[in-house]
């Protein structure tokens, strides 16, 4: 089978907003496929449908823009990128005016400089702006077009008070109505990039403000927590649920014995908030500032990705067995659960296909669950005075370490998630230039990771790290007998779903570590395995709904399901601004950063096979690590009570 | 009541029976030698509008009927759907045939819910008398009507936000490029065209483009309804050729004695007395055929308070100088009103209105400053003369 998806643009627009694109022709650069447009006098020949903006930026030409994101759709509402086209009365908004005949534009006459200021005045009548108290201080667009447009005083007024309450009912999102200046890309991301539909315009006119569903607070709507409208926020209206003041307040009592683990996306991108391009991984910079930021033990959220991946792969496994050898129904494809966002998605809108996702808990929670029982007794340290903070590039790993569930260890397994955001703004209070730091290793006894730890970070990751497990396991050969360098190209990449189907022609012994559970391998010889990888939650909409309508995924035996665009590193925790070039760049950290690994694989790394030997000894799924590492879900349903 | 005479005088089915015996291009050919433009109020030829509509390559086409007639002053478009509901079906059915659509749909204003029901009547007759279905009067013609009620919003009497609010969305303007014609419901090229418009391209199938344009100006040929209120006797519908001027409109009506008249409703503008010489047509002052009239008694800020609620009450709120600029243009008028407003702010505001009528998204805000701007202009002295405490 082939991916039905192929070559598709997974990603829907709403009709409205689809309607406002034109057609391309089909082979843009043929003979009457360009058009000519001049810009400010410059001559410039571009694809017919190109908008102005993008004709003007490759000239170099900087038209400012609000409400356009390169992520989403068309809006043209903000009226920020108006300029003069020639022979039309009105301006026109450059990013949505598709140029299908020669015209000559300029970008800023008298007429245009006087409208776009306007238009930012009008926006400061209307925004709370506490600059200097704002978190998005020196990071907010507004803020640089007031100053772009020369906005020298107040026009037409300014609010002195805020005028509405500040929602912090979710654990992750919190919502500031008083800066929201209704560019609704917000909007436009939940609805159409990721197809939730938790936010929307409600009211016209001055009246106009986003809204949930019956304006409830975002806590008790259907909200998945995934960030991604904090990450396409021009202004401070959004933005995460912030624990960074009761993290430090626990470093500073000499009672608390705090730990930090931290994830291979934030690495990989926070470096963007000290002013690095994209793409420059600071790991090991990271570790010596968390550990100047007075952090007792620095971790590698990897270990637990490892131990994720024999834990989920065996219980694939184990399903597998299941429907092929002992004829019981499986709960097949098996769905990976390591990311949030995609986990409380399937909750709402596939409450039936709970079964299908796996019950192993991500690396996050695996992590708090071992370091407040393991880790407490191998150490000695009573796990009440243990407080474990995960470093994550997510707002809604701040949800799952509040789920009620989260307490296998007896206490509140993780403390606090910090996004990449956060955890820059207290290295920065801390005084520390990260980029300059030295570099250190992480802490033992958690300090071994391996390449396919770090891949979780990027779409087809988690697929990739089991692929190379499962390999070597089940087939008994090396996975660069198959793929070169170790590397599963067909999973990689950032195509909206991806598919990839792997024929195991043997089977080789089963290892020690799962022979309790496997007298051999025989069931798996001569099957094809299929296996899907979905990237946020529009394109996980796709392939949920070909398999309710018993389509080709249905036949699939695991399929890798992030909320974000990219995964991981696409996170809604991650630095600010976000853009398809910015999330490939880290996803290029991270891959460069796994083939650096001495060790690729899983099970291969010591530490991993050291928790089996020493505190869960009777090997993976067994009734202890079901306690610690797995975890069930909730039915949620689309409606609230 | 014989409020449109010439609707009253055509002979039933005459345009249609006549378009059955011509080709595309001959009908539209004839429209565009009438030289008919929207009655809705911009203006925009009828016959370049169908033709782009016709030479759009796709499988479903529309014929949108606008009825959502929601502009501050006009009733016209309820008295022809009223008396001549079966002229605009004859319409739409002919620009079904120009332009190779098969469905039409008349948008309703939701306000007029109450026709509904006359309208379902009109058009299951047509059904029975073969004048609507699938072999229109014998002939290989295929068309149908359906009825759409709106919900009541103002803004959607624009045609991108009267599309978005027929597929179930917010009634909120679309950008333009690509326009309806080419891309309109559902994605299908769309033709809408106001109830007037329809009727008129009826008539003028019937007795030929030369009938249509013996009257009128040049560039604004033809006749026109009016929905005429305000300070005058006879207040009602009326029906004038274009070129007409607001005088000898005023006359018409017994409202000589008017101090200024509102030309093309709220979004209009504003013509002191002085300028009562001036004819209403597309190339001096342009309508969708409402005219309020105001007596000597009037205050202009009464009148632009009124328009401006009006205005920032309905803007759809996606556009900034839309959403915003009318409640800035509102709260000047209560500081004129309050006597609290200085030159140096009216100047702003003025700018702003500039701005609004080039920035704007839609014809909405792009017209919603122009009576403040004519007010200013015109009546400066007035409405800079009020003092505190005047209106207590």
């Amino acid at each position: 089978m082939s991916n039905p998806f192929q070559g598709e643009e997974t990603r829907r627009a709403p009709a409205s907003q689809k309607t406002q694109v034109l057609p391309m022709p089909a082979n843009p650069s043929a003979i009457g496929g360009k058009v000519a447009i001049s810009i400010n006098g410059q001559d410039l020949k571009v694809p017919l449908g190109t908008t102005i903006l993008d004709a003007a930026r490759e000239l170099g030409i900087r038209i400012p823009t609000l409400c356009h994101h390169p992520d989403l759709c068309v809006a043209g509402v903000c009226r920020m990128c108006l300029v003069e086209v020639e022979g039309q009365r009105t301006l026109q908004a450059a990013c949505a005016y598709p140029v299908t005949t020669p015209i000559k534009v300029h970008t800023h006459t008298q007429k245009v400089r006087q409208a776009r200021r306007h238009v930012v005045d009008l926006l400061l009548s209307e925004h709370y702006g506490e600059c200097y108290a704002c978190g998005r201080n020196n990071n907010c667009e507004l803020q640089s077009l007031a100053r772009e447009c020369g906005v020298d005083f107040f026009r037409f007024g300014h609010p002195d008070r805020p005028r509405h309450q500040i929602d912090r009912s979710s654990y992750s999102v919190v919502r500031d109505s008083d800066k929201c200046v209704l560019c609704r890309r917000c909007v436009r991301t939940c609805i159409d990039l990721q197809e939730v539909g938790t936010i929307e315009v409600l009211g016209r006119s001055d009246r106009s403000r986003i809204q949930t569903f019956l304006e409830k607070p975002l806590g008790s709507v259907v909200c998945i927590n995934c960030g991604q409208c904090i990450n396409r926020c021009p202004t401070g209206a959004l933005r995460a649920n912030d624990p960074t003041d009761e993290v430090w307040a626990a470093i500073q009592d000499p009672a608390k014995h705090v730990v930090i683990q931290t994830a291979p996306s934030p690495r990989a991108a926070i470096g963007e908030c000290f002013g690095l391009p994209p793409g420059q991984a600071l790991t090991f910079e990271l570790n010596t500032a968390l550990r100047m930021c007075g952090f007792d033990r620095v971790f590698d959220t990897n270990f637990t990705a490892d131990l994720t991946i024999i834990e989920e792969g065996t219980e694939l496994l184990l399903r597998l067995k299941d429907a092929l050898v002992d004829g019981k129904p499986a709960a097949l494809p098996q769905f990976t659960s390591c990311s949030p966002g995609w986990v409380k998605y399937l909750e709402h809108f596939y409450p039936e296909y709970i079964p299908n996702l796996s019950s192993a808990k991500s690396p996050q929670q695996m992590f708090g669950a071992i370091i407040k029982t393991y880790y407490a007794r191998e150490h000695g340290i009573d796990p009440k005075d243990i407080v474990t903070v995960a470093l994550m590039p997510c707002s809604a790993k701040k949800f799952e370490c509040n789920r009620p569930e989260m307490d296998a260890s007896g206490f509140k397994d993780v403390d606090y998630g910090l996004t990449t955001r956060e955890l820059a703004k207290m290295i920065a209070e801390a005084g520390l230039d990260l980029p300059r730091l030295p570099k250190s290793e992480f802490d033992a006894p958690f300090g071994t990771a391996t390449g396919s730890g770090v891949i979780f970070g990027a779409t087809g990751g988690v697929m990739e790290a089991a692929l190379r497990t499962v390999i070597e396991l089940v087939v008994g050969i090396k996975v660069e007998d198959l793929f070169q360098h170790a590397d599963i190209k067909p999973v990689r990449g950032f195509d909206g779903v991806k598919y990839l189907e792997l024929t195991i022609p043997k089977t080789g012994p089963v290892p020690a570590l799962l022979a309790p559970l496997f007298p051999s391998w025989d069931f798996l010889k001569g099957a094809t395995l299929k296996v899907a990888v979905a990237h946020g939650t529009a394109n996980a909409k796709r392939v949920m709904e070909d398999i309710k309508a018993g389509g080709p995924f249905s036949q699939c035996h695991f399929i890798e399901f992030m909320g974000c665009p990219g995964g991981c590193l696409g996170g809604g925790g991650q630095p600010i601004p976000t853009s398809k070039e910015i999330r490939q760049a880290r996803a290029k950290a991270i891959y460069d950063e796994d083939a650096a690994y001495p060790i690729r694989k899983s099970h291969e790394n010591p530490d991993v096979l050291k928790i089996y030997q020493e505190f869960l000894t009777e090997g993976p799924c067994s009734h202890l690590s079901h306690v610690l590492l797995h975890t069930h879900y909730t039915e949620r349903g689309r409606y609230i009570e | 009541m014989n409020s449109i005479p010439t609707y009253c005088a055509q002979i039933p089915e005459a345009g249609l029976r006549a378009a059955l015996r011509q080709d595309r291009p001959e009908i539209i050919g004839k429209i565009s030698a009438s030289g008919l433009k929207g009655r809705g109020g911009a203006g925009f030829p009828t016959a370049v509008k169908w033709n782009f509509a016709a030479a759009a390559q796709a499988e479903r086409k529309f014929i949108i009927c606008n009825a959502d007639e929601g502009e501050p002053g006009t009733f016209k478009d309820r008295v022809i759907l009223m008396e001549h509901p079966d002229l605009v079906f004859e319409g739409m059915t002919i620009a079904g045939k120009a332009v190779g659509a098969r469905e039409g749909i008349l948008f309703l204003r939701g306000e007029y819910t109450y026709l509904r029901s006359a309208l379902e009547e009109t058009l299951a007759k047509r059904r029975r008398c073969n004048l609507l279905g699938k072999t229109i009067l014998g002939s290989p013609l295929e068309f149908d009507i359906r009825i759409f009620i709106g919900a009541g919003a103002y803004i959607c009497g624009e045609e991108t936000a009267l599309i978005e609010c027929l597929e179930g969305f917010r009634g909120e303007p679309r950008n333009r490029p690509p326009f309806p014609v080419n891309t309109g419901y559902l994605g299908y090229p769309s033709v809408v065209n106001n109830v007037e418009t329809l009727a008129w391209a009826a008539c003028i199938l019937a007795n030929g483009p030369q009938w249509f344009k013996s009257v009128g100006t040049e560039k604004s040929t033809g006749r026109k309804i009016f929905s005429i209120s305000g300070d005058c006797r006879r207040p009602g519908v009326y029906e004038f050729p274009l070129g007409i001027t607001v005088a000898q409109l005023l006359q018409e009506v017994d409202g000589a004695d008017a101090r200024a008249v509102q030309i093309g409703g709220a979004s209009g503008q504003c013509v002191p007395a002085r300028d009562f010489a001036r004819t209403i047509a597309f190339e001096d002052i342009p309508t969708g055929g409402s005219v309020i009239v105001f007596g000597p008694q009037r205050d202009m800020l009464d009148m632009l308070h009124n328009f401006l609620e009006f205005f920032t009450d309905e803007s759809c709120g996606q556009c900034a100088p839309c959403r915003l600029g009318n409640a800035k243009l509102l709260e000047g008028v209560e500081m004129l009103q309050a006597g609290s407003c200085s030159m140096a702010y009216l100047k702003e505001l003025c700018g702003l209105g500039e701005t609004m009528q080039v920035a704007s998204k839609c014809g909405l805000g792009q017209s919603s400053p122009s009576a403040f701007l004519s007010v200013v202009e015109h009546f400066r002295e007035e409405i800079m003369g009020r003092t505190l405490n005047r209106r207590g």
